[in-house]
């Protein structure tokens, strides 16, 4: 099952297109990561699968082909917005309260010994919590609601390292537990290498790279030769060069079987390094299974 | 999670019926509570002081109107004691502004805060579904807004009643007609503007997104439809009767033309009132006023004598009017436009809320 299947997906706000021809498919099970510059379309595509905007253009699904924003989809799904929006007048009680009457499911129980094990106060208004706090109180809130898929839209990007790590360490748990999806975005690129197992990186709109992390750490190498001979790589799929005076390093896209040329040396690659190295390169897109590409061989990417 | 689990849950979920809609209640009381706390206690406040005015100024009115013989100094004292009375809310225009307070405080923040402060991307999220959570919040309110604003007209009904009795007149009380000034602080049309006013209120908090605007633009869009209606709309609810040579109409009618006409010619009342000015001091100088009383009634007498001398010379004045007895058929008439009106802006908001999310 597809956790969230986009097809064409595109939208416009006035004359921009914020997200435009969109196609991916996202499978159960894992914690996919949604990486991309400023203003890639992150939140765009988040918005959309949760069915807070209207696609301009084709279609997106979640759930195994529910449409977003369908009673069916809005039941399985719980988000977490940018800068994690509460009532800010609410106590913490009267926000879980809440959730459990806009909701079919909610375990009581289980947000309240949450917030207590992690020492939120029951009673204090959400908009006196700290920012910590208030990011831990809007994960309870989703998690309690024991969704199938949650969707978090720059869940860390407000919080000092160890609420961060924290709150990372959160979602893996309730992931573990029980078995939920993650769809999250952020441009913290070394928070992700943590946790994410699934990456799509998002450029000016478009989908650039897609794919399970192990896959794409596979069929990647970063290549170190003299920088004379860079010209014998001229036809070969090249994410990123980069040249020195004497040596060039080349990201291409390679498996370990693949021979390296005598003089060269070939060394695996970090999902930090993959992610900078494709966004820096916007041209370049290497996407699985059903998306369409300009620039790759889909088959060259994955298996 | 295997794919067995999954596919019995997907059964489940198409199954389960939605969230129910009660669960609402605990919502908007959670939410609105001090709104609706501050407009029971703005709304008890005035009900308090119009009741303690009121009493006052029926006993005033009670006093002046049993008062024989009308034209003696006793009893015009007590006329101008009623009719000093409560210069403030005697023609009503402080009051009407209520409906707007109360659809501009109300019904604007309900989505505007919501949308300003971003918490839209929260509860829109929630398995009740964007669509109903806004029905499920407009309408309670608004009938909640409606009938409060309906409780209180009733008391307005009562607090009026001195200006509109019919004797008025012949006992030289003020007497309005109540299809003019007072006529949406009685009946069902204060109730239906209230509740536009909330309509009016929950668009604009919808289309501005931000809650000072909003309520802003709700008592500008309030206050032109209200003064459309007062000087286009509501003359227009039925055909006016034209009537002729209708020497001094009752008080209670509400007039809307008067013109005169001799042969083929049409002259317009301002121009013949002036004529009629001038007559009727030429008439007058050779009286001699003895008190206020007396030459009230002396101006009734000449007036008269001018106008039968015109219509005895071939003019004929007539008057387009509503008269008073079409107070409740103009009271439907308002109320079904303006209910109409307020269910169209409360689905057109419900379209914005479908269409125009994040």
């Amino acid at each position: 099952m597809n956790i969230v299947e986009a097809s064409g997906l595109g939208k416009r706000y006035g004359s921009t297109w914020a997200l435009r021809d969109c196609t991916l498919a996202i499978p159960a099970g894992h914690v996919a990561a949604l990486v991309g510059p400023n203003g890639a379309g992150k939140t765009t595509l988040l918005n959309l699968a949760v069915g807070l905007a209207a696609p301009t253009a084709g279609a997106v699904t979640v759930l195994g082909g529910r449409p977003a924003g369908s009673p069916a989809a809005l039941d399985g799904i719980a988000f977490v917005a940018q800068d994690t929006p509460l009532y800010k007048n609410l106590s913490a009680a009267d926000m879980l309260h809440l959730t459990r009457n806009l909701n079919r499911r909610f375990d009581q129980h289980y947000a309240r010994a949450r917030l207590a094990e992690l020492g939120v106060p029951l009673k204090r208004k959400a908009g006196r919590l700290s920012g910590g706090q208030q990011a831990q109180l809007a994960l309870t809130l989703a998690l309690a609601r024991r969704p199938r898929l949650l969707v978090l839209d720059e869940p860390v990007a407000m919080l000092d390292p160890i609420a961060r790590h924290d709150f990372m360490a959160s979602v893996l748990m309730a992931m573990a537990d029980d078995g939920v999806s993650v769809l999250l975005s952020s441009h913290v690129l070394a928070e992700l290498e943590r946790v994410a197992d699934y990456l799509i990186l998002l450029s000016q709109g478009r989908v650039q790279l897609a794919g399970e992390v192990d896959d794409l750490l596979a069929s990647h190498r970063m290549l170190t030769g003299p920088a004379a001979e860079v010209g014998q790589y001229a036809r070969r799929p090249v994410v990123r060069l980069r040249r020195g005076e004497a040596q060039a390093h080349l990201l291409i896209r390679a498996t370990l079987d693949d021979p390296i040329p005598p003089g060269w040396e070939a060394h695996p690659v970090g999902l930090e390094e993959l992610a900078l190295a494709y966004l820096r390169e916007p041209g370049v897109a290497a996407l699985p299974g059903p998306a369409r590409s300009r620039y790759a061989e889909p088959s060259e990417v994955t298996k | 999670m295997t794919a067995l689990t999954m596919a019995s849950q997907s059964e489940e979920d198409t199954r389960l019926p939605p969230v129910p809609w009660r669960r609402m209640a605990w919502v908007i009381w959670r939410q609105h509570r001090s709104a609706l706390t501050a407009v029971a206690v703005f709304l008890g406040a005035l009900a308090v002081s119009l009741w303690r005015i009121g009493l006052q100024l029926h006993h005033a009115y009670a006093a002046a109107a049993a008062c024989r013989p009308v034209l003696s100094p006793a009893c015009d004292a007590l006329q101008t004691s009623f009719s000093g009375m409560d210069i403030l809310l005697a023609n009503g225009y402080v009051l009407q502004a209520v409906p707007a307070l109360i659809g501009a405080f109300a019904g604007a923040p309900v989505l505007a805060r919501e949308l300003e402060t971003g918490t839209f991307r929260y509860v829109w999220a929630q398995g009740f579904g964007r669509c109903r959570w806004t029905l499920a919040k407009l309408v309670p309110l608004a009938v909640v807004v409606t009938v409060a604003a309906g409780a209180l007209s009733v008391l307005l009904s009562w607090y009026y009643q001195p200006y509109l009795a019919t004797r008025n007149q012949a006992l030289f009380l003020p007497e309005d007609s109540p299809l003019t000034n007072l006529f949406v602080l009685r009946g069902i049309a204060f109730a239906a503007w209230t509740l536009t006013a909330f309509a009016i209120g929950a668009l604009a908090g919808m289309l501005i997104r931000r809650v000072v605007p909003a309520i802003v633009a709700t008592l500008a869009a309030y206050t032109g439809l209200a003064f459309a209606a007062a000087l286009y709309l509501r003359q227009q609810y039925l055909p006016p009767l034209l009537s002729r040579n209708l020497f001094n109409p009752p008080a209670s009618a509400w007039i809307i033309r008067q013109w005169w006409t001799k042969g083929g010619t049409t002259l317009s009342q301002t121009r013949m009132s002036q004529l009629m000015r001038q007559m009727f001091y030429r008439i007058m100088r050779g009286m001699h006023a003895v008190n206020d009383s007396h030459v009230k009634a002396q101006k009734g007498q000449a007036n008269l004598e001018i106008f039968h001398y015109l219509t005895r010379h071939g003019y004929a004045q007539w008057t387009s009017y509503q008269p008073a007895s079409r107070f409740w058929p103009f009271q439907w008439i308002e109320g079904g436009w303006l209910l109409t009106l307020s269910a169209l802006l409360i689905v057109a908001t419900l379209w914005l809320v479908r269409r125009r999310a994040a």
